[in-house]
Formats: structure tokens, C-alpha cells, sequence
């Protein structure tokens, strides 16, 4: 199977290249981090990120065909050849598909990723009605790999200001929490023009979400919540 | 120096995605409006239009309309500055430059709609 590879070391190279490859497969190898691995054994400077190999962990989120999505569930049935793999738009190059996530964690740390409820613990754990449950549905699921905020272009314009898409769904994780305390300061630390707002509605998040999650209806619930306080 | 943004909202920016949407349905309405003039009317000419702009409800409607267009504009034209323009004293010069324009364009407004002549 023909591939066109993003290549970058900057301890060696002075500009990224393209590289092509011609890898055999086995009959068993399903999925591209299938032949990304064979691929590594042909060329072992090739560097790239994989862990769990079944969608859960985010690691091997990369740009392939144009298209953010995971290695380690994307069939190498449905891919056209050659097959281009590029590293997440937007972010810097570490080298080859690895990128550098700081400032994505950063931002979603910015959101304060954790239960706020200062009211004491009960002796077994606070409960939620079912119907309080159904509203994380949707929401917990996302395993920040980065395909979305990547795929956003408000957040190539502004990555150090914007939350982006996985931030924002995060945020509204907790928002959406019946047993979180800290809604309002959470919509505080959200209503800002760069924050929430450059969002333009452009739904890239939708389409590459390699978990069929919906970020740009998680950002519009913010956008609910805001109005629903303030008017 | 730590010139880094402090990581809080700035708590604005709600009322201005608000009124854009707001100023957005006002001038589909008054749009709406004058196609309905229009149309009732088997078209639009010279005759029609100044009586239209002699009555002062429809001046006023028209009134609205401007505003909610210098608005709506504002919001937008800021926000493709605070997309893709980086250096801040550049933003800043755009966007000052923006709203004197926009208030121009009021002023303007103001002149056709109740100037006389």
C-alpha cells in the first residue's frame, strides 16, 4: 500500500518534506496504525504516536487524507491511495506526526476539568438522578486527541486565547454536571470574546470527531446558559 | 513583565453576539417589508419611493434598519479582525477606524432620512 509521509526532524532537516513508501501488508492488518507499524520496521526514523490501538487513548490522532481523525480506527479499506499522512494541522512539530499539545492542554485545563463541590462528601458517592446522568451522554465520552480544536480554524487563528471545540465540550461536561457547584463561575470564566466567542459556528468539530461527539452543540448550550442567566 | 492573558473571561461579549443576532432578524424583517411594498405595489418607482420616505413610520423603520446594519457590522468586522489581524496596535487602528466610519454612516443616515432639503 502506497503512502505520502509528512517528515520533519529539525535536529536534522532544514524544512519538512514529503516522503513516499510502498509498505506490504499482512492479511491480518486491518487498520492504518496496522501499517504504520510495518511501516516503522521498513524505516525506524519514522516517528509517530500510538498506545491503546483501539480508540480510546487519543494518542495516534493525525491528519490523514486531508482528514483528522485516529490511526488505530480508521480502515485501510476506505482510504484512498496513496494514503497522505500529515501531522494535526495547527499544532507545532515536534517531529515526523508528533506534535507539541501544550497549549491544547493548556487551554483545557483553563476550564477546570474537574468536579467543583465544596459540600462534604457523602459515605458513598454523590448521587445523580438517571435523567441528570442522560445529560453528560454525549459529553464525558471525548478522549481529547485533539482531531477537533485541530480541524477548527478559529483555533489555528487564536490558540493561545480560543478554548476551541474539546475544551468547550469539557466545559459544558461540567456546566451539564448536576453534582458540580461552580456552574456560574464556569460561565464567568467563559464569557469573553476570544474564549467562547470566536466561535463561528463552523462545525469542522462535528465532522472529524472520531467519537461521533458534538461539540458545536455543547458550545451553543454555553451560549443557552449565558443568555438564560443574563436575560 | 508577565504580559501573558491572565486565563478568566473578560465578561463581555455575550450582548454583542445577542444584538448581531437580534439586528440580523430586524433587518430580515424590514427586508421582508419592502418586498411586500413592492410586490403590493406591482414594482417600484420614483413615485412610490418618495412617498414611502415621506411617511415618517416608514422612516423610521428605516432608521431601525441602519442601526441594526452599523451594528451588525460591527460585531462582524470586529470579529474578523480579532480572527486574523495579530499585531495589537493594528487591531486597535482597524477597529477605531471601523467605528468612526460606522458613526459616520449614522450621521449620514440621519441626513437623508430628516435633512429636508
Amino acid at each position: 500500500m502506497k503512502f505520502r509521509v509528512y517528515r520533519y526532524d529539525p535536529e536534522s532537516d532544514a524544512a519538512p518534506y514529503v516522503e513516499d513508501y510502498d509498505v506490504a501488508l499482512e492479511s491480518t492488518d486491518r487498520m492504518l496504525l496496522d501499517a504504520l507499524i510495518r511501516l516503522k520496521a521498513v524505516d525506524d526514523t519514522f516517528s509517530f504516536r500510538r498506545s491503546c490501538r483501539e480508540g480510546v487513548c487519543g494518542s495516534d490522532a493525525m491528519n490523514i487524507n486531508g482528514k483528522n481523525g485516529l490511526a488505530c480506527i480508521t480502515n485501510l479499506k476506505e482510504l484512498k491511495e496513496p494514503v497522505e499522512l500529515r501531522p494535526l494541522p495547527g499544532l507545532p512539530v515536534i517531529r515526523d506526526l508528533i506534535v507539541d499539545m501544550s497549549q491544547f492542554f493548556k487551554q483545557y485545563h483553563s476550564i477546570k476539568p474537574y468536579l467543583v463541590n465544596d459540600t462534604p462528601p457523602p459515605e458513598k458517592e454523590r448521587l445523580q438522578s438517571p435523567e441528570d446522568r442522560d445529560e453528560l451522554d454525549g459529553l464525558y465520552e471525548c478522549i481529547l486527541c485533539a482531531c477537533c480544536s485541530t480541524a477548527c480554524p478559529s483555533f489555528w487563528w487564536n490558540p493561545d486565547k480560543f478554548v476551541g471545540p474539546a475544551g468547550l465540550l469539557q466545559a459544558y461536561r461540567f456546566i451539564a454536571d448536576s453534582r458540580d457547584h461552580a456552574t456560574s463561575e464556569r460561565l464567568d470564566n467563559l464569557e469573553d470574546p476570544y474564549r467562547l466567542f470566536r466561535c463561528h459556528t463552523i462545525m469542522n468539530c462535528i465532522d472529524v470527531c472520531p467519537k461521533g461527539l458534538n461539540p458545536t452543540k455543547a458550545i451553543v448550550k454555553i451560549r443557552d446558559s449565558m443568555v438564560k442567566r443574563t436575560v | 513583565m508577565v504580559t501573558e492573558r491572565h486565563v478568566t473571561g473578560a465578561h463581555f461579549g455575550l450582548k454583542d453576539w445577542i444584538v448581531q443576532r437580534v439586528s440580523a432578524v430586524l433587518m430580515a424583517l424590514y427586508t421582508a417589508l419592502l418586498v411586500a411594498i413592492a410586490l403590493w405595489n406591482g414594482g417600484v418607482d420614483y413615485a412610490l419611493w418618495k412617498a414611502l420616505f415621506a411617511n415618517a413610520a416608514f422612516k423610521l423603520a428605516s432608521f431601525l434598519f441602519m442601526v441594526a446594519l452599523l451594528y451588525h457590522a460591527w460585531v462582524g468586522v470586529r470579529d474578523l479582525f480579532m480572527d486574523y489581524i495579530k499585531p495589537f496596535a493594528l487591531r486597535l487602528l482597524l477597529e477605531a477606524a471601523t467605528v468612526v466610519v460606522l458613526v459616520a454612516y449614522l450621521g449620514w443616515t440621519l441626513q437623508i432620512l430628516w435633512g429636508g432639503r
